[in-house]
């Protein structure tokens, strides 16, 4: 959704109701347009878009946005400013028997067409940008053909001029003239919208296009759209597995560390992933109620949250349990096991079995439109960019500072470092209180893109350890490697053999993978034995 | 659970406790049918239909929990694939029960009726030969016996261990349940096999069906818990025990622990599927849900509750989590994982030999006190 | 009051309602041992995000039958019981509620595996359940009544709505579902149907998700290939609750809308769209026996009903109701009525009983058990996702349709008798 076209039609709306209303459409017109048959109200819209007068706009939005209501004689307009007659614009009382307008998907499809048919004319360059993406995306109809002649003539802004030629020639790839068909499939030739391409597709379908010549020129050109499209489709598979391989990237770093570093199974390793992504819940509840206008930046504050809270939480886990099993992994994994039982209930008991609801920031809705067939979301490029961030913070952590310092020398060799000064068990608790802080950050970032509920962390446990395993523990660039690597593998698999089939194969090359190569893809070389 | 205890162990349960044990079993494989079909619903004693059916589920789950004792108390590999070879015995069973039902599924088709949904119209290859009953049966050993041969061998053979072995183990468990998931498996998918009237053509919904599975579970259990103990009181156990305590050391005395490893490994796959063909007529139903990671790590805590290396004390772990499931699912729902969850914590961090270990320590405390009076 | 008493049908009804004017009857109840029904709802684990709003569903019906004098001068007794998503634990507890606590009825299961496990002990032990959610078909028990939806009272007019010019003239279907027997069995129904209507195969793209599923970029980047092959396209989810959440954000953020794009789910309710930002799904279609948003007085009471009870039992707010919820409650008032008709809480008596009980539901119209076949004759609704999590009914059957248990549309089916076989 564009910003700019709301706050435009916002101001465009406050201009028509202090001008009184002037607008050309009459009660009669505002009735049909409102109730009755579909078919009915879809041909007036068309007699109100041939007529091309921008002063309808208001009324069209308002019902674009169900704030219109209809009694047997009189339409309304009901929205937070309170409700005002269609007609006249004064401020009224709805009245009881009232009903709603209510627009289906067609009906809905009709109205953004004529409303961005209408905006065409708009002096500001955005709404006209604007108005022409959605007219290119929606069924733009015989009736807009008129109006988009004229922009077309008279656009200067490339882009919108690009766009208003295919929409142009989409329409008039219908005409009843071969010549303007033959034409019109040329133009289109350029274009690298799939919806471009289905609209080609269905004139060389049954009943479609009859004139030979015209179809040779719709089948060309609807080959040079399909190449253009493969490439970004090939582009796609390897962004969709990038982007499984940051997730699982980030779920896996923190245990990089509690596994890897100091060889501790944390079956809860999941569990505070699902922490993260409720302390995110908690924080976006919290803007929501007293922050609403800084309600985007929820994110960013549940950033540090999730990594202090998890990382507390850590802390008082190695404090009360862990400390107790070092040496005996087996025993770590069970009680673990029973830390994650406990931790999901609680998380039950305080918030409900239901999966709660974490929105999107604005600006992680949406994507980058590259091609029909190729929209990056900026929610799955933001977590791309952060999971390379944590990266980096863990790598820091680890390698230039006393921290990580200590960590190392006490997971090479805990004696010695005991004895030249580092206390141990302090390290410990620092180090495993680091480890659930990251995957409390994985929790956020799972947050923005998939379920929170107190099952969260069980459907990550086994992929995590999977990469870590497959990496080779200890090792920081093993489980980078094996993260995207596993990620990019799965999703190139998936396009031939569907998801649940793929994650079978995956496991299963996992599994032979590590016969092969029990120490992972980077070993620690070293001469101990148990 | 530690070597040093071992001798003394046994010599502490003596031959006479252990015939006291199997004496136990008998008698209630005897009694409960007795006290079942014999004694009239309305007295005292009676023993309903609803219990025997909670008695032979734990009788299956004690199997499993003995075939986990043998790998992890004993040779000190954790497995979290038990759940796998318990639901391939009881797949491979339910294949035989499939069959028994005969045209009487809802669509009267000689095939199950998920093959009839899926509009398959033969039986695919793997189910050839599952409508004789010994076939049957021996597949109930044969396939979880070759997959845990098979698996183990690659496993063993690359020298993984420890909490390795358990993690890939947890992964093969993954694997198998998304595979036993799909509907184009052939294994009924998501719902699994139910709806089973008929084993060797007696009806299966009756008491006296009913006595039967659960006495022939309780002489499963006694006979495999002789075996068991046979086979840790021979040379072969001891080698076992000796793994579990110094692998290296075992190797550089001249042995090779891969086949010692590999064969008791095998033997409990085997024991677990036993344990899964006698529940799955049991309980009336088996899907892949049996075979997720939880239901596995929930094998492990049996064992460590009940007591590693004891033989008898998983046998109590196993019955008394479950029951302790059945009870608080049935009065405090809301409260059973958290108790699920503090078992598990604390019988690591304060039991480490179980309950068996926590019985014979207040024994010794006994006796030292009856010594100083 | 008024609204009350069109609940309580037949001149057993009445009778009652005047003994609850003079207060005698209330004694008498209280004379009276209770009668024990059994509530078979998971409350932890997988299930628990759907099936707790059942049970609680079914204790406020109780207490609200209650209320109005019980049944045959009796209390209802609620035993409820949580079998832990586990599907063996359901057969258990089923046999724990019938023998053990001897209840005169069983109101729960969700799932299709939970009700199959359970079918054999009611079998055996002549026990009675009432099962509320839409489900496949395909079965019919002599000792269940279902209360959801067969596939042709859901998953049919919804497809036959897509064809018509209002749903987008859509020629070209991706059957799209997690891998179970649910989606599995109503895909295979809908692709029969649709062969009938003459869609091509090569129109139709069938794919499965495995249980939790939740990256769905891979599918949806291929929905949008199949989509652009010149036939308006539209996609017919079975995709199990939990995975809907990262289905439909993916949809939004790869900027797919409704009007272009249609997908239509029938296992999407208000509970389910309690999780989820519901801004990007705008227009997207549910097809259901029941939405929250019915404008009738019935509706309108029983809202107002549980909505109290929700407070006064400080369950999660706001108070929604949705189409197994509704098929809990008709379910529930039919055992009552068919209670009262055959004079005895007895299963073989009852089970005559149900057949042809009529009841004013919530989705505004007075709907019949069949009397045969165990399923209710129901309305059905196709809604649009709004802003706010409710839903717009676009489309709507003239009156309640009756249920086809064995669809027409799967071989073989024709010859089955349209009534479970006898004892």
């Amino acid at each position: 959704m564009n910003i700019t076209k709301y706050i435009a039609q916002a101001i465009l709306v406050g201009l028509m109701f202090a001008a009184g209303a002037a607008h050309a459409l009459t009660e009669q017109d505002m009735m049909a347009l409102s109730s009755g048959d579909n078919d009915q109200r879809i041909a007036k819209l068309a007699t109100v878009v041939t007529a091309g007068d921008a002063s309808v706009i208001p009324f069209l939005n308002s019902l674009e946005n169900d704030e219109v209501k209809y009694t047997g004689k009189k339409v309304y307009i009901v929205n937070d400013k309170g409700t005002v007659d269609a007609a006249t614009g004064l401020a009224v009382a709805l009245p009881d028997d009232a009903q709603d307008v209510i627009n289906n998907n067609r009906m809905r499809n009709k109205l953004d067409a004529a409303i961005a048919a209408l905006n065409l004319e708009s002096t500001d360059a955005a709404v006209r940008l604007q108005a022409a993406k959605t007219l290119s995306q929606s069924d733009a109809g015989e009736s807009t053909l008129a109006l988009v002649k004229k922009a077309e003539k008279i656009e200067k802004n490339p882009e919108v001029h690009e766009l208003l030629v295919e929409i142009r020639a989409s329409i008039e790839l219908l005409s009843g003239d071969p010549a303007v068909r033959m034409q019109s499939a040329r133009d289109l030739a350029g274009s690298t919208s799939s919806d471009v391409k289905d609209l080609l597709a269905s004139r060389l379908l049954p009943g479609g296009e009859t004139d030979p010549d015209v179809r040779k020129v719709i089948a060309a050109a609807m080959h040079t759209i399909d190449k253009r499209l493969s490439y970004y489709e090939a582009a796609g598979t390897v962004f969709t597995g990038l982007s499984l391989g940051s997730v699982l990237l980030l779920a896996a770093l923190g245990l990089a560390i509690t596994y890897g570093l100091m060889g501790v199974i944390n079956m809860a390793h999941g569990e505070m992933m699902m922490l993260g992504a409720y302390a995110t819940y908690v924080v976006q509840n919290l803007f929501r109620h007293y922050l609403p206008q800084w309600f985007d930046a929820y994110v960013i504050v549940a950033i540090p949250v999730a990594f202090v809270v998890t990382g507390l939480v850590g802390i008082a886990l190695e404090r009360t349990v862990i400390r107790h099993l070092y040496g005996r992994p087996l025993e770590t994994l069970l009680a673990t096991w029973g830390i994650s039982l406990i931790l999901m209930q609680l998380v039950r008991t305080l918030f409900g079995a239901q999966n709660v609801e974490v929105e999107n920031p604005g600006w992680m809705s949406g994507g980058v439109h590259l091609a029909s067939n190729l929209v990056l979301p900026y929610n799955r490029i933001t977590i791309i960019l952060f999971a390379f961030a944590v990266l980096l913070l863990v790598w820091g952590l680890l390698n230039k500072t006393r921290l990580g310092l200590f960590v190392r020398a006490v997971t090479q060799n805990r004696k010695m470092a005991g004895c030249v000064g580092v206390n141990t068990a302090r390290i410990d608790a620092w180090a495993f209180g680091l480890g659930s802080s990251i995957a409390g950050l994985a929790g956020v970032a799972l947050s923005q893109i998939g379920n929170v509920g107190p099952d969260l962390g069980k459907t990550y446990i086994v992929d995590s350890f999977m990469v870590v395993v497959v990496g080779g523990v200890g090792q920081l660039a093993g489980t980078v490697y094996a993260g995207l690597g596993l990620g990019i593998i799965s999703k190139y698999m998936e396009g031939f053999t569907g998801p649940v089939m793929a994650k079978i194969i995956v496991l299963v090359i996992i599994i032979i993978f590590i016969q092969k190569r029990p120490q992972g893809i980077f070993a620690l070389k070293g001469r101990s034995v148990d | 659970m530690s070597s040093r205890y071992q001798p003394m162990l046994l010599r502490l349960m003596g031959n006479s406790r252990w015939r006291g044990y199997a004496a136990a079993i008998f008698f209630l494989c005897i009694l409960m049918p007795v006290l079942n079909l014999v004694v009239p619903p309305g007295n005292l004693l009676h023993v309903s239909d609803f219990t025997i059916s909670i008695g032979g589920k734990m009788l299956c789950y004690a199997m499993v929990a003995l075939a986990m004792d043998l790998i992890w108390g004993y040779t000190g590999i954790l497995s979290l694939g038990h759940g796998v070879f318990f639901a391939m015995g009881g797949y491979a069973f339910g294949m035989y029960l499939m069959r028994q039902i005969g045209t009487d599924g809802s669509y009267h088709s000689n095939l199950p009726d998920f093959m009839v949904f899926l509009d398959w119209k033969a039986y695919p290859w793997y189910w050839t030969g599952t409508s004789h009953f010994l076939f049957a049966l021996l597949l109930v050993v044969l396939v979880p016996g070759l997959l845990a041969l098979v698996f183990g061998w690659f496993a063993f053979r690359s020298r993984i261990k420890g909490v390795y072995f358990s993690i890939i183990t947890q992964a093969m468990t993954y694997a198998f349940m998304l595979l036993f998931f799909r509907n184009e498996t052939g294994f009924g998918g998501n719902n699994g096999f139910t709806d089973f009237r008929r084993i060797l053509g007696i009806p299966i919904a009756t008491s006296e069906m009913r006595m039967t599975l659960f006495a022939l579970s309780g002489l499963t259990l006694l006979a495999m818990l002789w075996m068991s103990r046979y086979i840790v009181d021979s040379k072969f156990g001891r080698v076992l025990t000796a793994i579990r305590d110094a692998e290296s050391r075992v190797m550089f005395s001249g042995y090779n622990p891969l086949h010692y490893k590999l064969a008791i490994w095998t033997l409990s796959a085997m024991m677990c599927g036993v344990a899964g063909a006698l529940y799955v007529p049991q309980v009336g139903i088996i899907n892949p849900s049996e075979m997720s990671t939880s239901n596995s790590i929930e094998i492990a805590i049996w064992a460590a509750v009940g007591g590693r290396g004891t033989l008898i004390g998983p046998l109590l772990g196993a019955g008394f989590v479950t029951a302790a499931k059945s009870w608080f699912t049935a009065s405090f729902p809301e409260y059973w994982l958290y108790f699920l969850g503090l078992l598990f914590i604390l019988s690591t961090l304060f039991l480490p030999e179980g309950m068996i270990g926590l019985f014979r320590k207040l024994m010794e405390k006994r006796k030292l006190m009856g010594k100083s009076r | 009051m008024n609204t009350r008493r069109t609940f309580i049908k037949s001149v057993s009804a009445l009778a009652a309602g005047l003994a609850l004017m003079t207060g005698s009857l209330m004694a008498q109840a209280a004379g009276k041992p209770p009668i024990k029904v059994g509530i078979l709802h998971s409350l932890s684990g997988t299930m628990a995000i759907s099936e707790t709003a059942l049970k609680n569903m079914a204790l406020m019906t109780i207490d609200d039958i209650n209320k109005h004098g019980g049944v045959l001068g009796r209390k209802l007794e609620p035993v409820v019981v949580d079998p832990a998503s586990n599907w063996p634990l359901f057969a258990e507890k089923a046999r724990e509620l019938l023998a053990k606590d001897k209840v005169a009825v069983v109101f729960g299961c969700w799932t299709s595996v939970s009700r199959k496990s359970v079918l054999p002990v009611f079998r055996e032990l002549d026990g009675l359940l009432f099962y509320p959610v839409q489900y496949e078909g395909e079965e019919l028990e002599r000792n269940v009544f279902y209360t959801g939806a067969a596939p042709n009272q859901q998953a049919i007019p919804a497809v036959e709505y897509l064809m018509s010019k209002d749903g987008g003239s859509a020629k070209r279907f991706v059957l799209l579902g997690t891998d179970y027997v649910y989606p599995r069995t109503t895909n295979k129904i809908l692709r029969a149907f649709l062969h009938s209507k003459g869609v091509a195969d090569s129109d139709i793209m069938e794919e499965y998700t495995p249980f939790g599923f939740s990256d769905y970029q891979t599918i949806i980047a291929k929905i949008k290939k199949f989509a652009s092959e010149g036939k308006k396209t539209a996609v017919i989810s079975t995709i199990n609750g939990d995975s809907n959440v990262p289905f439909y954000k993916e949809l939004g953020n790869q900027g797919i809308k409704a009007k272009d794009l249609p997908v239509v789910a029938f296992s999407v309710g208000e509970e389910e769209l309690r999780g989820v930002d519901t801004k990007p799904l705008v227009g997207q279609l549910a097809a259901w026996n029941y939405f929250m948003t019915l404008n009738n007085p019935v509706n309108k009471a029983w809202k107002k009903e549980w909505a109290a009870y929700v407070k006064k039992h400080n369950l999660p707010e706001p108070a929604l109701t949705n189409d197994p919820m509704e098929a809990t409650w008709v379910g529930i008032h039919m055992w009552a009525q068919a209670v009262e008709k055959a004079g005895t809480t007895d299963v073989d008596k009852v089970i005559p009983a149900v057949g042809g009980q009529k009841f004013k539901a919530p989705d505004g119209f007075t709907i019949e058990m069949d009397p045969k076949n165990h399923h209710l004759h129901k309305p059905v609704f196709v809604g649009e996702v709004r802003a706010d999590g409710q839903f717009n009914v676009v489309w709507k059957t003239p009156g309640p349709i009756k249920a086809q248990p064995w669809s027409p549309y799967i071989p073989g089916n024709d010859k089955k008798k349209d009534e479970p076989d006898p004892k």
